[in-house]
């Protein structure tokens, strides 16, 4: 059984056709990056199968359920980040992950453990207000791990990081990814996080799926590198100038 | 112990809690100022009875009034303005002082209209009149107090008034009447700025969605942000009574367990009303205005300040219906006549009801994000 598996969703905001008909399948412990530029639609399909949006049509099965009917279940077992995630400024990390794991009925120990697993440890007592840019998306990552979802939906988790931060980052998901138990839907419009971290990668933009496959399978003579097939699928550049800065 | 602190309604309220404290602002609004704004209307409003009138003498020329007032006032200042005074004593009502200043119409009709004077005194062709607004009460005692003075100036001398005997029993003062309907309205306040307000910034600011995405359950949220203000609720009324036993020597002459649950249910009440307010919009904007809509007109008709009774008799029993009035008469009740379990029973199953209503129709229509 996949773990994701999405048929023929559709969702249109006023006139807007942010998602057109995609379909998609996901296996158990896949890294799988969306990659599209800003507007593509993946935040919109990222939180339809969150179940934080209903597609106007379609399915969206996790697990084999659906959100309608098992939507109980299935918030214990999905971890998630979103595009932005805000918590209280007024309170500690450690309050903010006392309070989300009460949601789950988890004790100190869990907490503990990811304290540890996002390098938290010296700023538990720190007020959310007064964390940098890196240190709240650890926060949020941190949130989303607590109940060690089988399913880990991460928007944009990186956007608007320095290069330190987000390497940072990019190593706690390398280690939850060598740990092979969580499958992680990661949607990024940089190619070298998607690159790094993700062995399936679909590209999206305007609502639809334009690739997807293994990174080894979408490259080829004339697309040597994901910013080169983008444009090769589209005629656009998918990166942001930040990003081609940083990894030239 | 470990198991209540996994308790998500534990947690929640706790969180609440922290963010509160850690606001020293909603601190200052919600207990403070409460507690300064009762001490100052107190204060203002059982001071010994000394009443200052301004009256305005528009004349073309020297009239009765000026021979009174040379015979019975004397030269002084009115806001730094040449005048004459003329003060009467009652052992009873205490002193009332008449500050005469000479006017011409225009200056004396702005004025008016700037509530600076009270009243005007004119000469015309048919003898002197008094000109004021019949349907201020200010300037109809004036108008009242100054006639009978002039037509006998010589009776209003100090001692003569035998005829009233003041009553001060405890709970028929003034300040009987405001405290309570300052702690209600108080808890109106609190609860429709920190439940309303508090969940369309929450949700404004896309920190409910996060929430909402975990199994939390959504009433645990709505409870405890409810019972956070009921807690501060509490602190706050028993701060205010604190503080109007001390100065002003208020007693609570009924049931206090029918005034616990009463408040109680008051807060329910309000509580559920803030929820439905808040159910749907994420702009502040809106927030406010629905807010202000709802507290608005009972603050207005509800007699926190001054009794409804004044209101005309057709919307005595429409204003009787509001969950301000009902809850406001009801402390008071228990407060100033000494009522019980008896008087409030209806009050209170009707604001839990009411409450109850609100906050089931609010979580239906609920939008978290």
């Amino acid at each position: 059984m996949s773990q994701i598996e999405v048929r023929n969703v559709v969702k249109t905001f006023k006139d807007v056709h942010a998602v057109k008909g995609i379909s998609l399948s996901i296996e158990p412990g896949e890294f799988v990056a969306l990659l599209g530029p800003n507007g593509a639609g993946k935040t919109t399909l990222v939180e339809m199968m969150e179940g934080l949006q209903k597609p106007d049509s379609g399915e969206i099965l996790i697990e084999g359920k659906n959100w309608k009917k098992h939507e109980k279940d299935l918030r214990k077992s999905i971890g998630l980040s979103l595009q932005e995630t805000r918590f209280s400024e007024k309170l500690t990390i450690i309050e903010t992950l006392q309070l989300f794991a009460s949601f789950f009925n988890l004790g100190k120990e869990r907490i503990n453990e990811v304290i540890t697993l996002t390098g938290l440890e010296s700023k538990t007592k720190a007020m959310v207000g007064t964390l940098s840019g890196g240190q709240r998306q650890r926060l949020a990552l941190a949130v989303a791990l607590l109940n060690n979802p089988r399913t880990l939906f991460l928007d944009e988790p990186t956007t608007g990081l320095d290069p330190h931060s987000r390497l940072d980052l990019w190593n706690i998901l390398d280690g939850l990814k060598k740990k092979g138990n969580t499958t992680l839907i990661l949607t990024t419009h940089y190619m070298e996080e998607a690159e790094t971290l993700c062995d399936h990668i679909i590209i999206i933009d305007e609502g639809k799926i334009l690739r997807e496959g293994r990174l080894k399978d979408l490259l080829d003579d004339k697309s040597r590198n994901l910013e080169e097939l983008f444009i090769n699928l589209t005629g656009k550049k998918l990166s942001d100038d930040d990003l081609i800065e940083q990894t030239k | 112990m470990k198991s209540i602190a996994h308790k998500q309604l534990f947690q929640l309220l706790r969180a609440f809690c922290l963010e509160m404290l850690r606001e020293p602002e909603v601190l200052f609004w919600g207990i403070v100022f409460p507690v300064l704004i009762s001490i100052g209307l107190g204060l203002a409003f059982t001071q010994s009875a000394e009443a200052k009138f301004h009256i305005l003498i528009v004349e073309s020329k020297p009239t009765a009034v000026d021979s009174l007032l040379s015979l019975y006032g004397h030269e002084g200042k009115h806001k730094g303005q040449p005048a004459i005074i003329w003060e009467t004593n009652d052992k009873a009502l205490g002193k009332t002082q008449f500050d005469f200043t000479h006017s011409d119409w225009e200056s004396a009709i702005i004025s008016l209209k700037r509530g600076e004077a009270d009243l005007v005194i004119a000469d015309t062709p048919d003898g002197l009149r008094y000109r004021f607004d019949p349907h201020n009460s200010q300037a109809q005692l004036v108008y009242m107090k100054l006639s009978a003075l002039l037509q006998s100036p010589a009776s209003h001398d100090a001692d003569t008034n035998i005829a009233v005997e003041p009553l001060e029993l405890k709970g028929v003062r003034y300040i009987d009447f405001l405290i309570p309907g300052l702690i209600t309205f108080g808890i109106m306040g609190s609860i429709m700025w920190g439940v309303s307000y508090t969940i369309i910034e929450r949700r404004s600011q896309k920190l409910l969605r996060r929430m909402v995405a975990t199994p939390m359950r959504k009433s645990s949220f709505l409870i405890a942000l409810m019972g956070m203000r009921t807690l501060m609720n509490i602190v706050e009324a028993l701060i205010l009574f604190l503080f109007a036993y001390l100065i002003f020597d208020i007693r609570i002459q009924g049931n206090i367990a029918a005034l616990a649950l009463l408040f109680l249910a008051g807060n329910l009440a309000f509580a559920g009303i803030a929820i439905l307010v808040s159910s749907r919009t994420s702009k502040t904007e809106v927030g406010t205005g629905l807010i202000n809509a709802v507290q608005m007109p009972m603050m207005l008709l509800s007699g926190i300040f001054f009794s409804y009774h004044n209101f005309p008799e057709w919307s005595i029993s429409a204003i009787k219906l509001l969950p301000l009035t009902a809850f406001t008469d009801g402390v008071r009740s228990i407060f100033n006549e000494g009522a019980g379990w008896e008087e409030i029973l209806i009050p209170t199953i009707a604001l839990s009801a009411l409450g109850l209503l609100c906050f089931a129709i609010g979580m239906k229509r609920f939008k978290w994000h």
